[in-house]
């Protein structure tokens, strides 16, 4: 008998415009001991399944058929009493964000205490304080004794995490449920907690159902993938089968959605999914992915509903036409296109390039000598961990912020000390910028025209009557209609606001853009037709564009240079082609390995780094890493900043190890099939 | 590379379905439904004050002093000095509702202006504003009116001077505070990228953005600074007789309260059911736009 077993479910949520079923019809099945990851974007009603589970639907929510059978019960129609029992003794959950979810006016300790305390009547103190630094143990969290005399707000994001995850396994749950546990940690502190969670399963055998929007995480995790649309099942298989043989055509959108592992712009472009996911209880019937699929045809999809077909053993798949769908198609190792040519002197040059903040007495090096260079045309990559201080150069270069010493001249004009105010008219048009929330990137005052239009007059491209029609030029070249000029942003999904902002950076006809995580907030699908955008309008108006990421997977596929940051500096530069092959800096190979891949064929090399960020407050007098670098040689690392060595023309790497030594690594990735 | 074919958008699959601005959305509250009735049968009274057929507000009826309870030529009664209740009290709701607004559309000027400027440059001139403000919210409200009106005399200019210079250091804190948040927003960046003034960051890009909450706000500071003029009437501070204001009539009918509790009642529950409406009002703007 399976230890989770959903079938047929139906949530319903009344609001003031009707009643609305966020889960039309849901079954699962998850044995003890399992993990079963289920993904989908946002909307799709994993997050609903996850409170049903729980009790937690609220007073407008309701479970109106179906079972949510656990060990045997029911436990979508227990009293509040016996569900209490079950909840955090049975089964635990770990949220998204572990800043709430732990009490900021308690120890660690004590908190960690209650749950043996409150589940065990019988227990002591002294054995509930064993049993709390033993769990903290377990997460790998150095000191415990020390940790649980800690307040929440003394640890930092990825501690924090482990906490709530020790929390969940001390009462020794048969099942597990993980709500985007890794969303917004840095990937190698999320490389870590996927580790973790994969050495605790097999210590407690406890099950999983783990909640992701990213499959590459999803991939790392579980032996089991359900794909979730529009409140149902449209796909589920082991997690193998899943990513070489994709049914679905919704599963096959989001992974064409997704750079492979070594596919590039020019060999394999992002098919994005076209729209966006339904809002709740306004899918169509018969089949929820209809009005979005490709391979849709009138009389059959939209007949009548379609149920979950077994298509190979054990893979089950909600799709009418599944068999006759045309095989996948495999990423090609294409050619890769030779760069485009750059005979011009760079339009950005940093030299010495640094920003310091006065903090107290003390100073916050936030960028500290940064030597960075981008040529025309060209899409130069900055990556790192938060904190690297990737954005405080963004804003440098786009004038929101002035450097306090060193160089960066950009198209011929010194401005390391300009900001905006300081730079002529012509500067301020030539260097725009785009940024990371959707929700903030409009004026939720103004309809969306009116930036396009602000923006066009302050920077004399169009006046009077001509305004109107640069607007439209503007809002056709990111694919909107024109109509939507009126609009007000709060009338737009994530990824329109994402287009506007676009717009709005292009209307001065920018030589350089900057872009800081622009599609980190968007969903896989409507990611996908971001950056297509952005590269398409890039390429044709040889713009530089300077692109903040954190997602290396997103950086190989678009970038033609890559600078690598940690804490104010840069550790390794060079083409792309260079970076992610050998010879690596070593935090560059850390970063590579710990991003998540979402293919169960390509074997990543493990290196996971100890400890944490140090404080930028603090830095290291040597190498900025050595505190944390897994190929440390000796205390040279300590005490002497590391040397520059020339790997290649083009290509830097800042580190004390020898060339030859850097270069006689292994590759991080392999590919390696399945038999 | 192709994106041409794969993306197609439009407005109908926008995620979520336009709301209405906060005020069309106002039927659907029954609470701020009640709250609107009540100030707007007041502004009506107000209105047609002079088209009622009423005796003259101010004209003393010596003949109805020796009963001055309802009769039919006075419906409410007359008050200590023979005049009727009736006409005082709809002429007195034409004194509240010109002044009250007033003050404090003046107040928002002064307050949102202080408040744009402190959230805005931060540093001294935040702790310039900031404190003056502090100093002036320390005083007891009815304390600080009493010495301003004391001080520059009764009339309904200086009323409006006392609740600008009351009110303001609230208005100013509620709008340094929105604006410190919206600053963090990324189109105030955007704003700098297109060279914008300071000014018009503060007047076009942020200040439409502190409507929400300032409308509630400014519902509930009219119901207080009602309670205000009608406190000043009470200590004789508010509008020099014989105006008829509801403040002054409670007070001239306290020495009788005793005797003949109408001249006080009446004129107190005309007060209380404005104040009531605009509380009410705020009430309901307050939910509607938390169901936001």
């Amino acid at each position: 008998m399976a230890l989770l077993s959903i079938r047929d479910l139906r949530v319903e949520y009344t609001t003031v415009r009707g009643t609305v079923a966020a889960i039309p019809e849901f079954s699962l099945d998850i044995d003890a001991g399992e993990s079963f990851g289920l993904v989908g974007e946002s909307g799709c009603g994993k997050s609903t399944l996850i409170m049903a589970i729980m009790g937690y639907m609220g007073r407008n929510g309701a479970v109106t058929r179906g079972q949510i059978l656990f060990e045997g019960q029911d436990i979508a129609r227990l009293g509040a009493e016996p569900l209490r029992r079950i909840r955090g003794s049975r089964i635990a959950i770990v949220y998204q964000e572990p800043g709430t979810a732990l009490n900021p006016s308690m120890t660690v300790g004590r908190q960690l205490m209650e749950v043996p305390l409150a589940h065990d009547a019988k227990i002591g103190r002294g054995a509930a304080r064993d049993c709390a630094a033993q769990a903290l143990a377990d997460v790998h969290l150095p000191d415990p004794a020390s940790v649980m005399r800690r307040y929440p707000h003394q640890l930092s994001g990825g501690q924090k995490q482990r906490v709530v995850i020790a929390m969940a396994l001390l009462a020794n749950p048969a099942l597990l449920l993980l709500d985007e546990p890794t969303t917004g940690l840095d990937v190698t502190v999320e490389a870590a907690v996927l580790d973790l969670l994969n050495e605790l399963r097999e210590k407690y055998a406890t099950a999983l159902l783990y909640i992701s929007h990213n499959l590459g995480v999803i991939a790392q995790v579980c032996e089991r993938i359900g794909v979730m649309y529009a409140g149902k099942m449209v796909e589920q298989a082991p997690a193998a089968a899943l990513f070489r043989n994709p049914r679905h055509p919704y599963t096959r959108g989001l992974l064409a959605s997704l750079p492979r592992p070594g596919a590039d712009k020019r060999s394999a472009p992002l098919v994005p999914i076209p729209g966006v996911v339904p809002a709740a209880g306004r899918a169509p019937p018969s089949c929820g992915f209809l009005t979005r699929c490709p391979h849709a045809l009138a009389g059959v999809c939209d007949a009548g509903e379609i149920s979950l077909l077994p298509a190979a053993p054990e893979h089950t798949v909600r799709c009418a036409r599944w068999a006759e769908l045309p095989p996948v198609r495999s990423p090609m190792a294409g050619a890769r296109a030779n760069l485009p040519a750059s005979d011009d002197a760079p339009v950005v040059q940093a030299l010495d390039l640094s920003r310091a903040f006065p903090v107290g007495r003390r100073m916050l090096l936030a960028n500290d000598r940064l030597e960075i260079t981008a040529q025309r045309g060209h899409v130069l990559a900055i990556v790192g961990e938060s904190g690297s201080g990737k954005s405080t150069f963004a804003k440098v270069l786009a004038g929101l912020d002035a450097a306090t010493s060193g160089s960066l001249v950009v198209l011929g004009q010194e401005v390391a000390g300009r900001p905006v105010r300081r730079r002529d008219a012509k500067l301020v048009a030539a260097v725009q910028m785009v940024f990371q929330q959707p929700d903030g990137t409009l004026n939720p005052s103004h309809p969306v025209g009116w930036p396009l239009a602000r923006a066009l007059r302050k920077f004399g491209i169009a006046r009077g009557g001509d305004v109107e029609a640069r607007v439209t030029a503007l809002l056709e070249m990111v694919r909107l209609p024109p109509s939507l000029r009126h609009a007000l942003p709060r009338q737009l999904s994530g990824g329109q606001k994402q287009r506007i902002a676009i717009a709005r950076a292009f209307a001065g006809n920018p030589q350089i853009l900057v872009a800081d995580e622009p599609v980190s907030a968007l969903d896989v699908s409507v990611q996908a037709a971001v950056i297509n955008l952005l590269l398409a309008i890039q390429a044709e108006h040889r713009t530089t564009m300077v692109f903040i990421s954190h997602d290396l997977g997103l950086v190989r596929y678009l970038a033609d240079e890559v600078v690598v940051m940690y804490l104010g500096q840069v550790m390794e530069a060079g083409s792309v082609a260079a970076l992610f092959e050998p010879p690596y800096h070593p935090y560059t190979e850390a970063l590579l390995s710990a991003a998540p891949v979402p293919d169960p064929e390509v074997r990543t090399k493990r290196i996971r780094l100890e400890g944490e960020i140090p404080s930028p407050l603090a830095v290291p007098p040597g190498c900025r890493f050595a505190t944390r670098c897994p190929r440390r040689i000796g205390r040279i690392c300590d005490d002497t900043p590391p040397p520059l060595r020339g790997a290649a023309p083009g290509h830097v790497i800042h580190c004390h190890i020898p060339l030859d030594d850097l270069r006689a690594v292994a590759p991080v990735f392999r590919h390696a099939p399945a038999a | 590379m192709s994106v041409t074919a794969s993306d197609p958008v439009s407005l109908s699959e926008t995620a979520g379905r336009p709301t209405p601005g906060l005020l069309r959305r106002l039927p659907s509250s029954p609470v701020a439904v009640v709250g609107l009735a009540l100030v707007l049968f007041w502004a009506l009274v107000a209105l047609v004050a002079p088209l009622l057929p009423l005796q003259p507000p101010n004209a003393q009826d010596y003949m109805a002093m020796a009963h001055p309870g309802s009769t039919a030529k006075h419906w409410l009664g007359v008050d200590p000095l023979g005049r009727d209740l009736l006409s005082r009290i709809v002429w007195g709701a034409r004194t509240v509702l010109a002044v009250a607004p007033l003050a404090v559309v003046a107040a928002y000027t002064v307050g949102a202006t202080m408040g744009l400027l402190s959230g805005y440059y931060r540093g001294w001139v935040d702790a310039v504003i900031s404190r003056a403000g502090d100093v002036i919210l320390s005083f007891p409200i009815v304390i600080l009116y009493v010495i301003l009106i004391a001080n520059i005399g009764p009339s309904a200019l200086n009323i409006v001077v006392a609740v600008v210079v009351a009110s303001a250091p609230g208005i100013s804190r509620i709008v340094r505070g929105l604006v410190m948040s919206l600053m963090h927003q990324e189109f105030v960046a955007a704003a700098y990228l297109r060279r914008e003034s300071d000014v018009f960051v503060m007047l076009v890009e942020l200040l439409p953005n502190c409507r929400a909450p300032l409308i509630t706000d400014f519902c509930l500071r009219l119901g207080y600074t009602i309670i205000t003029i009608g406190t000043l009437g009470f200590l004789g501070l508010g509008l020099p007789p014989p105006n008829p204001d509801w403040g002054g009539m409670v007070k001239q009918a306290t020495s009788m309260i005793t005797v003949f509790p109408h001249m006080a009642l009446y004129p107190t529950i005309a007060l209380v059911s404005l104040i009531l409406g605009f509380n009410l009002l705020a009430d309901g703007l307050t939910e509607l736009s938390q169901a936001d």
